[in-house]
């Protein structure tokens, strides 16, 4: 370890960071509001109407299916949404559970994706998107497996 | 790719709530989300300052070098051809070790610096480079060990053991990271245009 002068640095790297806030304020505030436009128009209500049959289907409980959604765009919402499921369910029920492996398995994609790119100007952002989407799948489909298996 | 599915949320919004009689409550929930915005925006500037103000004190006093050090297996395993000792792989390192970690704030300064380290050597400034999809892809491939804020959340609700998700967890989140992994191995290689700057 080297001797630095620690307030002086300390103070400097402060000032970067708020730079870096500034710098993805714009994303930040884009997305939020895209994300509360969609949930006040009912939409993400209609889109998990529609593919829980399919969900249904291969046993993924329909009442996790907003959160799943929620969780890619924003923190913030997919833990309001995982409150409500608790108090709805108790976090000791077989939904509760999943969707609490779930929401440690996976990652707020588009927030980080869009915060991320944004803070360079990368527009073109090839592989991420699907590599990510695949990434989050896995560990969704990995939380079931697992939450069915200790205690399904 | 954003563009598109920005334009997509909102024109979602707009279309689904004029059918549904709810374009008023999207009116509100569009200004209550640019406060909410605001309010991030403001607790961040505290959070990822101080997170950034104490990562400038490890990397003058050299502790950035120790993880990097640790972490240059890794490193050199997912993004050949970077240079393990460069500020970039700093970076990296550290990111990577505070996602471990759970400090998701401590996360993000680190995270951008690197991907600013990143845009430096890449060759198209526009387009997102090899190094940058495989540091995106394992970054969001949640590698978190214990999530302490839904164990929080789980003993809030009366959860009778909220630790038990632990296990299960690290089995998913591991899960989760190996397909990553697999992932950039396959996808986040060469193309014609990139060969050149990794």
């Amino acid at each position: 370890m080297k001797k630095v002068p620690i307030y002086d640095s300390f103070t400097e790297g402060v000032k970067d960071g708020i730079q870096t806030v500034f710098n993805i304020f714009p994303a930040l505030l884009g997305l939020l509001v895209a994300v509360g436009a969609l949930r006040a128009s009912g939409a993400l209500g209609i889109l998990s109407n529609l593919i829980s049959p399919l969900t249904t289907a291969i046993g993924f409980p329909s009442e996790a299916v907003p959160l799943t959604f929620m969780r890619l765009v924003s923190s913030a919402a997919s833990r309001g949404l995982l409150l409500d499921l608790f108090a709805e369910y108790g976090p000791d029920s077989y939904l509760g559970r999943l969707v609490s492996v779930m929401m440690s398995s996976t990652e707020t994609v588009f927030y980080t994706m869009s915060i991320y790119f944004m803070s360079v100007k990368i527009t073109k952002t090839r592989s991420t998107l699907p590599g990510a989407l695949i990434t989050n799948l896995a560990g969704i489909i990995a939380s079931v497996l697992v939450v069915n298996w200790l205690w399904g | 790719m954003l563009n598109y599915i920005w334009g997509a949320m909102i024109l979602t919004a707009i279309v689904v709530a004029s059918f549904n009689g709810r374009t008023a409550d999207v009116a509100i929930a569009v200004i209550d989300s640019s406060k909410e915005a605001v309010t991030v925006a403001l607790t961040m500037l505290g959070v990822v300052g101080m997170w950034s103000g104490l990562m400038k004190i490890a990397e003058r006093a050299g502790a950035l070098d120790k993880f990097s050090n640790g972490l240059k297996p890794v490193i050199k395993f997912l993004f050949p051809g970077l240079s393990s000792d460069g500020p970039a792989a700093k970076y990296i390192s550290t990111n990577m070790a505070a996602n471990i970690l759970g400090l998701g704030w401590a996360a993000t300064p680190s995270g951008l610096r690197a991907m600013q380290e990143l845009q430096k050597i890449n060759k198209n400034k526009d387009t997102a480079s090899n190094h940058m999809c495989t540091f995106l892809i394992i970054n969001m491939s949640s590698l978190q060990l214990i999530t302490i804020t839904i164990i929080a959340d789980r003993a809030l609700h009366g959860s009778l053991n909220p630790q038990e998700i632990i296990f299960p967890g690290l089995i998913a989140t591991g899960f989760s990271t190996i397909v990553a992994v697999v992932f950039v191995k396959l996808f986040c290689r060469s193309r014609k245009s990139n060969k050149v700057s990794p």
